[in-house]
Parts: C-alpha cells; sequence; structure tokens
C-alpha cells in the first residue's frame, strides 16, 4: 500500500512539474490573481474559496483535462535507476533492432512457446498482443448491443432508436468540457457536426493566442529560410494527396502545415517517450563534437513516402490553419508517430504487425496458410494500410469514423483489427487467387467498405 | 409490340453507345424507323422547326425539349424567372416576399443579369450604383466557357463593343447577344480555390412537373488559388471553372480533373460548419432548382415524346448562399478522367432506366411514373402530382430557412426518397 501511494505521489510530483512550464499554469495563476477582486473570496479561507471559484468557472475543468493528457502518453512505471535510453524502449533487442534489418530475440533460439514455434508470418518477434477474448473486452463498446455511428445511422434506421440520443449527449459532453468523458463517448463514434470539438476536447487543443502566434512565427520561419526536407514534402504531397480524389482540394493547407511542421522544436518532446531519436547532424566541420550538434530537421522527424495522409484527413474538420497545425502534432506526438518506429508499444508498428498476423492466423488459419503458399504473405498487403492509419485507402467518411475509435481507446490496436477483418470479408475471393499479385488486386479497393459493421463483425460475431 | 428499340444518335459518345448496346438495342440511321434518338441541340431545332413538319409516332423518343432554350439560353433563362416573380408577385404569393431593400426572400438566386444591348442603359444605372463591382460577360449561345470575359469598368465594354466590330450598341443582333451578370466575388472557398457545382437534372415532364436529382454530382475546381485582386481579373484560371478552360491550366491533374464528389463537400461543409447550415443550403440549392424549372414550365412545350437531363452550375458565395449561373441542355459526355467516364457512363444508364422503361421499344403516352428501384443514383427531386395529392396545408409550411426536420435523401414519410416537402 505505502509502494502504491509513493509512486502515486511521484507521479504527481512529475506531472505537476510538467504542468508548471506550461501556458494553462500561467493562466491559473492569473485567474487567481485576477479572482482575489471577487467579493466571494475571503482572506480568512482564501485557498477554498479560490478553489471554489475555479471548480465554478471551468479552470478546474481545464486543469483535469490537462492532466488526463499527460496521463495518456505518461510512461509505465520503471525502475527508479533504470537509464533513459530503458524508458524509451526496455527491450533490449528492441533498442538494437533500430539499426537491424531482421528482428530477432537473441534470447528466443528454442521457443518454449508451442503457438510461436509455428507463427507463419513474417513478424518472429515475441510481443505480447491481445487475442480475440481480450480484444472484445478491449472494445465492448463496439459490441453487438450497443448503437454505433457507423452502424446505426444508415438511411434504413429511424434516428429516434440511437442517433438523435447520441448526438444530444455529445452535445452535453461538448459543454461540459470533460477531455475524460469525451474520449468515452467517441467510442461510439462521433456525429459529423461534433467531431471537430471532440476531437480537439479529446486532444487538449484549444486555439489560445499564443498558439496562434507561436504557428505564425513558424510560418515566418518557413519564408525565411528553405530545408532540404521540405523537397521532400513537396514531393510527398505531389505523388500522394494531390492525386487523391478525396484531398487534392487541400493541397496548400497540407504544404503549410508540413512545413510549418517541419521546422517546430517543441515536437522534441515526443521523443521523451518513443523509442526512436531524432537524427544529429553536425556544423560544418565540427562532426561528432556535441557542442556543434544540431537536431535536422529542427523538429527530429524526417518525411517519408505517404508522410502528408496523417494531415489531409484533419482538413476536412479543420479550416483555419493554425487549428490544423495543431490537431495534426498533437495527432503526430500521441499516435502516428509509432507508427513509423520500432518499439515493443501495443501501439507501435511492430506490435500492430504482429497482431494482424496472429489474429489472422488463429481465427483464418486455411485463409494464412493458402496465401503464404502462393507467396502472398499477408502483412505484404496490409502493412501499407496500417503504417498510413488506412488513409487514402477508405472513404473519407468511413476513415473519420476508424480515427474516432484510436481516440476513444487511445491505442491503434484497432488498425490491426480492422485490417484482419479486411482479410476476413473477401476470404472467398482471396481463397481463389494463385500469386500475389492477385491477391493485392482483390485488396486494391477498399473505398466502398463501412468499417464498423466490418469490425463488429468479425471481433463478436464470428464462430471462433 | 416485340422487339428490339432502333436507336440513333448524332452525338458520338462512348457513354452513349455503350449505354445503347448494352441494352440489346439496335443502331439505325435517322431515316429508317427508331425509337430512341439522342440528339444534339442542332438537330433538336430542325426535329421540331414548322418547316420540316415532322411528327414523331408514339413509339419514338427523343432526348430535348423541343423549346429547351427557354430555360438553357442564358438571357430567356433571366427573362422566364423574372417573369415568373412578377407573376407570383401579383398573385399575392407568399414565395414572392420581398424584404426592406426590395430583394426576393426566397425568389433571389439569380445574379442581377442584363441583356446586351437591349438593356444596356439600364445596366450602366445600376453599375453606377457600385462603381467598384466586378461583372461577368458572358455570350448568349455559347458553352465551355467560350468568349467570356471580366469587367470593372464601363470603358472596358466600350472597348469589346469597338473590337467585336458591332457598329454601336443599339443595333440588335441576336446571333452575338450577350449578357452580363453582377459577378459573385466572394465565392466559398475551399482549400483557398474557387469551384462551382455540377448537378444533373433530369426532367421527364413539366405539367405536371416531374423532375430527380442525381446525387453524384461534383464540384469543379479551379487549379490556381482564387483573388478577388484586380490584376488577376483577366487570369481565367482563376475565375472560370470550366473543365474546358481549366484542362490547359499548368497544374490541371488527369486523375481527379479537379472534381470532387457534392458527399465530399456536404462532409467538410457539416464537419466545419455544423449540420443545420449544411441542411439548409442543399435544400436551397433544391429550392432553387425546382422553381427554375416551375419558372419556364408555363412556357415549355410539354411535348410526350420528351424527356431532358439537365447540367446546372450552381455557385456558392461565403455566406452559403447557392447562386444559379446557368442550366446545359447538353452538358458534357466527354470523360477528363476515369472516375469520370464510370461517372457518365452511370449517369446515363440511370437516365434511360427512367426515360425508357425496361429498356423497351416506348409507348410515350405511358404515365411517366417509374417504379422506385430504377433510379439508381436519381432521387425524386419534386414530382407535382404527388406533392399535390398531400394536400394544401405543405404550401406555407415548407421554404427554405425554416427547419423541416432530416431531409436530402432521408426522408422518413411513407419511405418516400423526395428530397422536397413543399409544392
Amino acid at each position: 500500500m505505502l509502494q502504491e501511494e509513493s509512486d502515486l505521489a511521484l507521479i504527481i510530483a512529475q506531472i505537476v512539474q510538467k504542468l508548471k512550464g506550461s501556458n494553462l499554469y500561467a493562466q491559473l495563476e492569473r485567474q487567481a490573481w485576477a479572482s482575489l477582486q471577487r467579493p466571494e473570496i475571503k482572506l480568512e479561507s482564501l485557498k477554498e474559496d479560490i478553489k471554489e471559484f475555479f471548480k465554478i468557472s471551468g479552470w478546474e475543468k481545464k486543469l483535469q483535462n490537462a492532466v488526463y493528457s499527460e496521463l495518456s502518453v505518461f510512461p509505465l512505471p520503471s525502475h527508479p535507476a533504470a537509464p533513459p535510453e530503458h524508458l524509451k524502449e526496455p527491450l533490449v533487442y528492441m533498442r538494437k533492432a533500430q539499426v537491424l534489418i531482421n528482428l530477432r530475440n537473441p534470447n528466443y533460439e528454442n521457443g518454449d512457446s508451442h503457438s510461436f514455434r509455428t507463427h507463419l508470418g513474417l513478424i518472429q518477434v515475441p510481443l505480447k498482443v491481445k487475442d480475440i477474448p481480450e480484444l472484445k473486452e478491449f472494445f465492448v463498446e463496439l459490441g453487438l448491443t450497443a448503437g454505433q455511428l457507423g452502424v446505426d445511422d444508415s438511411t434504413q434506421v429511424p434516428p429516434e432508436l440511437f442517433e438523435n440520443e447520441h448526438v444530444r449527449i455529445g452535445q452535453k459532453v461538448l459543454s461540459e468540457q470533460d477531455s475524460a468523458a469525451a474520449q468515452q463517448y467517441i467510442r461510439q463514434g462521433s456525429p459529423t457536426a461534433l467531431r471537430a470539438e471532440l476531437w480537439a476536447l479529446i486532444l487538449n487543443i484549444s486555439s489560445q493566442p499564443e498558439d496562434i502566434l507561436y504557428y505564425e512565427q513558424l510560418k515566418t520561419n518557413v519564408i525565411q529560410h528553405d530545408l532540404l526536407v521540405d523537397s521532400l514534402i513537396y514531393k510527398d504531397v505531389k505523388l500522394t494527396a494531390s492525386n487523391d480524389d478525396y484531398y487534392f482540394v487541400f493541397e496548400d493547407y497540407l504544404y503549410q502545415v508540413l512545413l510549418c511542421f517541419s521546422r517546430d522544436t517543441s515536437v522534441l518532446g515526443h521523443f521523451a517517450y518513443s523509442s526512436a531519436s531524432p537524427p544529429k547532424s553536425y556544423i560544418r566541420g565540427k562532426l561528432g563534437l556535441e557542442e556543434y550538434a544540431v537536431f535536422y530537421p529542427p523538429n527530429g522527424v524526417i518525411p517519408f513516402h505517404g508522410f502528408s495522409m496523417y494531415v489531409a484527413p484533419l482538413c476536412f474538420l479543420y479550416h483555419e490553419p493554425s487549428k490544423l497545425y495543431q490537431i495534426f502534432r498533437e495527432m503526430y506526438v500521441r499516435f502516428f508517430f509509432r507508427l513509423h518506429s520500432i518499439s515493443s508499444h501495443p501501439s507501435g508498428i511492430v506490435s500492430l504487425c504482429l497482431l494482424f498476423e496472429t489474429l489472422l492466423q488463429t481465427y483464418l488459419p486455411q485463409l494464412f496458410y493458402h496465401l503464404r503458399e502462393i507467396g502472398a504473405q499477408p502483412l505484404r498487403i496490409s502493412f501499407k494500410w496500417m503504417v498510413r492509419a488506412f488513409s487514402g485507402y477508405l472513404a473519407t467518411d468511413q476513415l473519420l469514423l476508424l480515427w474516432d475509435r484510436i481516440l476513444g481507446y487511445n491505442s491503434l490496436e484497432i488498425l490491426a483489427v480492422l485490417a484482419a477483418a479486411v482479410f476476413a470479408f473477401r476470404a472467398v475471393n482471396l481463397m481463389e487467387v494463385t500469386s500475389l499479385a492477385a491477391a493485392e488486386a482483390v485488396l486494391a479497393d477498399l473505398s466502398t467498405l463501412k468499417v464498423m459493421p466490418l469490425l463488429q463483425i468479425f471481433l463478436f460475431a464470428t464462430v471462433t | 409490340m416485340a422487339g428490339k428499340v432502333k436507336w440513333v444518335t448524332d452525338i458520338e459518345k462512348s457513354v452513349l453507345i455503350n449505354n445503347f448496346e448494352k441494352r440489346g438495342w439496335v443502331q439505325v440511321t435517322e431515316n429508317e424507323d427508331w425509337n430512341f434518338y439522342w440528339m444534339s441541340v442542332q438537330t433538336i431545332r430542325n426535329v421540331f422547326s414548322v418547316e420540316t413538319g415532322y411528327r414523331l409516332s408514339d413509339d419514338q423518343i427523343v432526348n430535348h425539349f423541343p423549346n429547351h432554350y427557354e430555360l438553357t439560353r442564358k438571357d430567356l433563362m433571366v427573362k422566364n424567372i423574372k417573369r415568373y416573380r412578377k407573376e407570383l408577385e401579383k398573385e399575392g404569393s407568399p414565395l414572392a416576399e420581398k424584404d426592406e431593400s426590395g430583394k426576393y426572400l426566397y425568389l433571389d438566386f439569380v445574379p442581377i443579369t442584363y441583356m446586351l444591348p437591349a438593356d444596356y442603359n439600364l445596366f450602366v444605372e445600376e453599375f453606377r450604383k457600385s462603381p467598384s463591382s466586378t461583372w461577368i460577360m458572358k455570350p448568349c449561345g455559347k458553352a465551355q466557357g467560350k468568349g467570356i470575359f471580366l469587367i470593372n469598368k464601363l470603358s472596358q465594354i466600350k472597348k469589346w463593343s469597338r473590337d467585336s466590330k458591332t457598329s454601336s450598341f443599339m443595333t440588335q443582333s441576336t446571333k452575338e447577344a450577350y449578357v452580363i451578370s453582377l459577378y459573385i466575388n466572394n465565392p466559398l472557398l475551399i482549400g483557398g480555390r474557387k469551384f462551382d457545382l455540377r448537378l444533373y437534372v433530369l426532367v421527364s415532364t413539366y405539367r405536371p412537373l416531374r423532375c430527380y436529382m442525381y446525387k453524384l454530382g461534383f464540384c469543379r475546381f479551379c487549379t490556381v488559388k482564387y483573388t478577388p485582386s484586380t490584376s488577376e481579373l483577366d487570369n481565367m484560371f482563376v475565375h472560370l471553372t470550366n473543365v474546358a478552360i481549366q484542362k490547359h491550366g499548368e497544374d490541371y491533374n488527369h486523375i481527379h480533373g479537379g472534381k470532387w464528389a457534392v458527399n465530399n463537400l456536404r462532409l467538410y461543409l457539416e464537419s466545419t460548419r455544423g449540420r443545420e447550415v449544411t441542411g439548409k443550403l442543399f435544400d436551397e440549392i433544391h429550392w432553387v432548382i425546382v422553381q427554375s424549372l416551375k419558372a419556364v414550365a408555363p412556357v415549355m412545350n410539354n411535348d410526350k415524346h420528351c424527356f431532358e437531363c439537365y447540367g446546372y452550375d450552381i455557385i456558392i458565395d461565403d455566406k452559403l448562399k447557392p447562386w444559379l449561373i446557368e442550366v446545359n441542355a447538353s452538358p458534357s459526355l466527354t470523360s477528363s478522367t476515369a472516375n469520370d467516364r464510370i461517372l457518365k457512363y452511370n449517369l446515363i444508364n440511370d437516365t434511360l432506366n427512367i426515360a425508357v422503361p425496361n429498356g423497351e421499344i416506348p409507348d410515350c403516352k405511358w404515365n411517366k411514373s417509374p417504379p422506385k428501384e430504377v433510379l439508381g443514383n436519381y432521387e425524386i427531386l419534386y414530382d407535382e402530382e404527388l406533392a399535390q395529392g398531400d394536400g394544401a396545408d405543405r404550401e406555407l409550411r415548407s421554404r427554405p430557412g425554416q427547419s423541416l426536420g432530416p431531409r436530402g435523401g432521408r426522408s422518413r414519410d411513407s419511405g418516400r426518397t423526395v428530397l422536397t416537402t413543399w409544392k
């Protein structure tokens, strides 16, 4: 009991330390000073009165949301003597994997787990992934007895059954401005009109003047000097979003957001809990001298082909560039970075790949075996879907319903489940193909899929 | 009478021909006995002109109304709408209600327009009221953005009239007739770009009015960022959304062709502006289309051999008000992209399913009431018979700007997919 208490005290102290440097702290301080003018604040009971004032005026809620936000990326409890690299990534061989091509656990030569020795997939790393019973429990709100947006709002279903009430609750959640409630609510999907605000609430984004000013400064940086990565961004946008039926309209916004993103050093903060480290560059002639090292690009993230597709769907929700930017940045440092860095985190891309393969092999063994035999390892096809969080593969309205659940469950595991569900859906056709190219063709067009029914069928209605 | 439908066309487009062939119809020439003729607008002029004395028989159907130009010529469309409004005003209809500044509350959906040279003096008077405004000059009989230009100074028109070699403004020359409209310089921008809406509307009969809206309309985006700055007035890539013009821009993309599905527009507006204003916008768009059809219905030759598929061009301004720019009798059947080809193929397919029931030899005396199942991607936009059958109390209740509950394809009353609930 004592240990838990001291752990909790430590966490509280760390979060307080983190928040002390934030805008919110300065605002709370200002508010506290201003409140002294109010008649109900008495000198004798100063502390309680100010606390009461914060509660009534909604500032306590803002503080609550900020704490909740910090907790969502808080690292798991660890040994007090662990060095920082261990905090970023506890497993030794995963740390080493950052520079390795092949990912194998050197201690795992003669696997003691029966199921793992016969794992037919590409990922040969024994990370812990959930099985369907665990997934059913984790995603309990997606079950067949609960209403869902994406299922129960179709034109054949009268809105009185679920949709109207759900919208009403959503409006209430927004008026309460409660992050945690919003996150719980959005597990059943967000109404289109409320989505922008709900995501902002869950990600704890409020457009303060300081934020807008910060964004303007980034824009000035873009105008003042070029970076080599700018060329990568231009090329990426031109190759992906510019050719996309849904997103080509927002080309200019994508440039704006991504060019600013590359120059935003606040993004470096996420490396504290990411297993990756930002690449370093050295001032000319000073190679190896740490005093002359800079992070390059300034935000530590080198964009890759398809990177702009993380931003594109957000353009449907936010037409104001600084808000769009803030939302994207937060989505990146909470979720997207895990999709392109090697770690043992359950939402990391490696775990997602393993989860996908395990689900497929366990519940569709015939299909998995067949595809493997014809040289079409399923992961070769589904990898690109998961790395992009399905952006550019699903219709936008379906994608947004999927990302609702990513936010709601604070996890990317749903991407792996959906990937497996897609294979299950197309299983009959896939059993008939005889080559990788043919398998790719069967799975080339996902734009007509409805994600929620697929997920529900796979998780809750398939006989296991 | 059993037998295959015999078709003719003078528009050699694959989206048409493939549809005819897939129905097993037989191609013939116009001199033979034909059942279905997909005509160009020149041909329809000849067919129905007084001189030729052409008589269509009961088993012949054509794809244009004889005097479609009452709707599809820019000057006649404006004339008919103005006449319609005056008539409603005279009979004291609440639809013709005006606000304090004299603008129609519900029927102000066409930008101020004058015919040139006839209304030149009226135009000058209006121009002088707001001298900083921009106006757009459009030739009455042309399409695809040909001959269109913008002006913001009276001297520019005088210059044009000199250049086009007309001796003076006073000579009536219908061949070179132009309209000049107030330019909407505050269009709704998405991603910083201007766009307009292309919506397909099928009319099977004008009296009673029965029309269908194709669900898969699209936005046509300009390739260059919009600026109302006067230095860019000559840059057609910024202002004109016609694909024929945009295709020659540097940034034209052959995969999507600058076309964005209307459903995307709906999702974007609902997400960024909310459900009510989005619903209101789409209601208003439907309203505008139906009113324009009602305006020409009295003068339209409601020949029972005819149906017509129009291409409506609509611009939305930054206050989310839709403006009717023009109606095309022969919307382009050329496909600029692969998606486009699929869309136009399905458009013709659904159109034929409604106009030629069961793909059999038509009888123009049929009641033109297709069953719900054949509509495909069409939705009933307005059915005068149905609307009248529901009683007169609907007239006053429903108008744009008043909330009416869920609409736009999710109508709940007796399972009809009717977009409008007003008469």
